[in-house]
């Protein structure tokens, strides 16, 4: 260590062996703090009826301390010796420092790059992301794996899109949208299982399921804002979930509903051996049976309704009422001044976010064949707000950026098993250092002059 | 024959009285100032003739029809246009989008025909149509402020203070053009400052407010000569 200050005495004092050991004192306690209560005790049982015991765990606390000391410590001598390799690589032009920097700035300068881009580079990025997602399943590399994963993705691109009506476009902080997403599940499973109807007479109805609750939630909180208007959402999506478990004769409980149907291709099921009288897809196409059939049909179907959802959306903005959604989050007295109403504006923000979330909903339903109130935990509503702030507000090309990467990422690290949220963390935090505002904070204005000799 | 007659209007914050009894009236074509100092009521009472927050007693009368009772759109709708005080400009969207956000209550065959209107009025919003309303200066703004209330074509104007924060070169340019919009579309205006002496001298009659009370009124060059509005609002100023 003592090598360490001697190779580096360009640095000040501050940044000596005291202050470092003393930073790594710091940290050493407060992940004792951490550490007591959560690796220090366990419970352990003895088996049914022979009641509980605390296990105490001192090791694994011991070592926890242990090893956050000696991480600290080494990242802050790495952190120094990187920080020295850059000023020397500023210097000569071309160090190690510079190209790792380089690399480090290469993510963000990407968001920064589009959002400096005309418009029509930004359409031509997602008109190639449209193009490959269009692709995606005859791509020779994409196994089932991945076409799952690329239906997992557009599901949440499509919610982003759906909450970014609420949040993005009319400004209201919705910590609740999962609940419209659990009305629309439940709508489809139910109305399929008594009813005996197809997807495609589902959809329209759990929309209309879920936008009618979306006005139910409206109403109450039409005159909260901001943090309040957060955490009645927030109650909202909890309320529906807890009814979820304990409306037991209606949704079988914490059970869930099992025997969804799977959609069917125009009538023509999916299904190795069709039951007597039906055709099934591959026998009506002359093809051979494969599973991915039907998980390539539900990627279109999903891919569909997410772009039948941002198409809306760009409608809408032109729109007045979406001009006014747009108004209302900038200024709600301004638009009071105008002749707004803006108790019907943010009802209409709600319902039609909401109707998208029960789209997307019943989708989930007929793909999974089973949901449970699990599915629809307070986590949910937080990761497609996350795609939505982490996008940039407002923005729909980030939308699907952030989904790519949240969920893709995410997805990626499945091998870390329950530690694959530090990477979903980690992502967070990295894109709100470099770019606070969210991948694209750009606005695309609604309107240009172009009429009675007027340059546009 | 009045445009909007204001009656024993009382208007609470809670229990707090900001308005104890206002009786006000203006006629179409004019222009009325009502003048006095911080926190005598006189937004309070601009923003009780749109109904938010709504008078509690008295009633207040707009073409011949009573809106005390009215939601603020639903009076908005009937022909007043209100430019809030600190301007409230939305300063994500550009200048050519706020106006059109004055037009919501238009007709959208008008809205070609009224942005020319505004264009030539303030030949600046033209230029600046697809800057993004925050980037603008405060004149600019105010500009704006004014310009989105008159796309809704409307048949009486409140402003309230737009001279806030402005430089003096500027606060002339704003009340020479509120001027012009009542002489060439005899718009009637009815404005709440600060700046008494620019006020009285562009109103044809004015109101003064002490404490949720008028306690004087007249025409603009009487009060201008009134001993008491000169030692309670000119002294020091000219």
């Amino acid at each position: 260590m003592a090598a360490e200050t001697a190779d580096t005495p360009q640095h000040p004092p501050q940044d000596g062996i005291a202050a470092i050991l003393k930073d790594a004192g710091i940290a050493a306690l407060i992940s004792l703090a951490l550490a007591l209560p959560l690796f220090g005790f366990r419970i352990v049982g003895f088996g049914s009826g022979r009641g509980l015991a605390l296990e105490e765990r001192w090791d694994w606390v011991v070592t926890a301390v242990l090893a956050v000391f000696a991480g600290r410590i080494a990242l802050n001598l790495w952190l120094r010796r990187f920080r020295a390799v850059l000023a020397i690589g500023g210097r000569v032009g071309d160090g190690v420092g510079d190209k790792i920097g380089q690399a480090v700035a290469a993510a963000p300068r990407l968001g920064r790059i589009l959002q400096a881009a005309k418009p029509a580079f930004r359409i031509a990025v997602a008109g190639a992301l449209l193009a490959v997602a269009l692709a995606w399943p005859a791509f020779p590399f994409v196994d089932r794996y991945l076409l799952d994963l690329g239906v997992i993705v557009l599901t949440y691109v499509m919610l982003g899109w759906g909450l970014n009506i609420v949040v993005g476009l009319a400004g209201l902080l919705d910590l609740g949208y999962v609940a419209f997403y659990a009305v629309g599940a439940y709508s489809y499973a139910l109305l399929a299982l008594h009813f005996d109807l197809g997807f495609w007479e589902c959809l329209p109805l759990a929309g209309a399921f879920a936008a009618f609750f979306g006005i139910v939630l409206g109403f109450p909180v039409l005159r909260l804002r901001g943090d309040y208007l957060a955490i009645v959402t927030l109650g909202f999506g909890e309320i529906i979930r807890i009814i979820l478990i304990n409306w037991y004769p209606v949704t079988n409980g914490p059970n869930g509903i099992s025997g969804i149907p799977r959609p069917s291709f125009f009538g023509l099921p999916f299904a190795a051996d069709p039951p007597e009288g039906t055709v099934a897809f591959h026998q009506f196409f002359g093809l051979e049976y494969a599973s991915t059939q039907r998980i390539a049909f539900l990627y279109y179907v999903i891919l569909a309704l997410a772009l039948v959802t941002n198409l809306f959306t760009l409608r809408i903005r032109r729109l007045p009422v979406g001009r006014a959604w747009e108004a209302l989050r900038e200024d709600e007295i301004a638009c009071r001044s105008l002749g707004i109403n803006p108790r019907n504006t943010k009802l209409t923000a709600f319902a039609i976010g909401a109707m998208f979330a029960g789209f997307g909903g019943s989708f989930f339903a007929t793909r999974q064949g089973f949901i449970s109130p699990e599915s629809f935990s307070f986590i949910e509503s937080a990761i497609i707000l996350a795609i939505v702030v982490l996008g940039g507000m407002g923005s729909q090309l980030g939308v699907v950026l952030a989904a790519v990467l949240l969920i893709g990422v995410t997805e990626f690290f499945r091998e870390l098993e329950q530690f694959r949220m530090l990477a979903f963390g980690a992502g967070m935090v990295a894109i709100m250092v470099w770019r606070p505002r969210g991948l694209l904070a750009h606005r695309d204005p609604t309107i240009r002059l172009h009429a009675r000799g007027e340059k546009a | 024959m009045t445009l909007l007659s204001i009656s024993g209007v009382h208007t609470f914050y809670g229990r707090i009285e900001a308005l104890r009894g206002v009786d006000l009236e203006i006629r179409p074509g004019e222009i009325v100032t009502l003048i006095g100092a911080n926190g005598a009521g006189k937004s309070t009472l601009l923003m009780t003739v749109c109904g938010h927050p709504r008078a509690a007693k008295g009633s207040i009368r707009f073409d011949g029809g009573d809106i005390t009772r009215l939601p603020t759109h639903a009076i908005i709708r009937r022909g007043i246009a209100h430019a809030p005080e600190g301007r409230r400009i939305f300063p994500r969207m550009t200048v050519l989008e706020n106006l059109q956000m004055g037009a919501t209550t238009g007709a959208p065959q008008q809205f070609d025909d009224d942005l020319a209107r505004v264009f030539v009025i303030f030949p600046i919003l033209q230029q600046r149509k697809d800057q993004r309303g925050g980037t603008l200066s405060g004149g600019e703004q105010q500009m704006l402020a004014i310009g989105r209330a008159l796309m809704a074509r409307p048949r009486l104007l409140l402003l309230d203070e737009p001279s806030l924060g402005l430089a003096p070169l500027v606060v002339k340019q704003i009340f020479s053009v509120i001027r012009e919009i009542n002489e060439r579309q005899s718009m009637t205006v009815f404005l709440v400052e600060q700046n008494a002496y620019h006020a009285l001298k562009l109103a044809h009659r004015g109101y003064v407010m002490v404490n949720g009370r008028i306690t004087l009124h007249g025409t603009g060059a009487e009060l201008l000569a009134n001993s008491d509005v000169r030692a309670a609002y000119l002294e020091g100023g000219q």
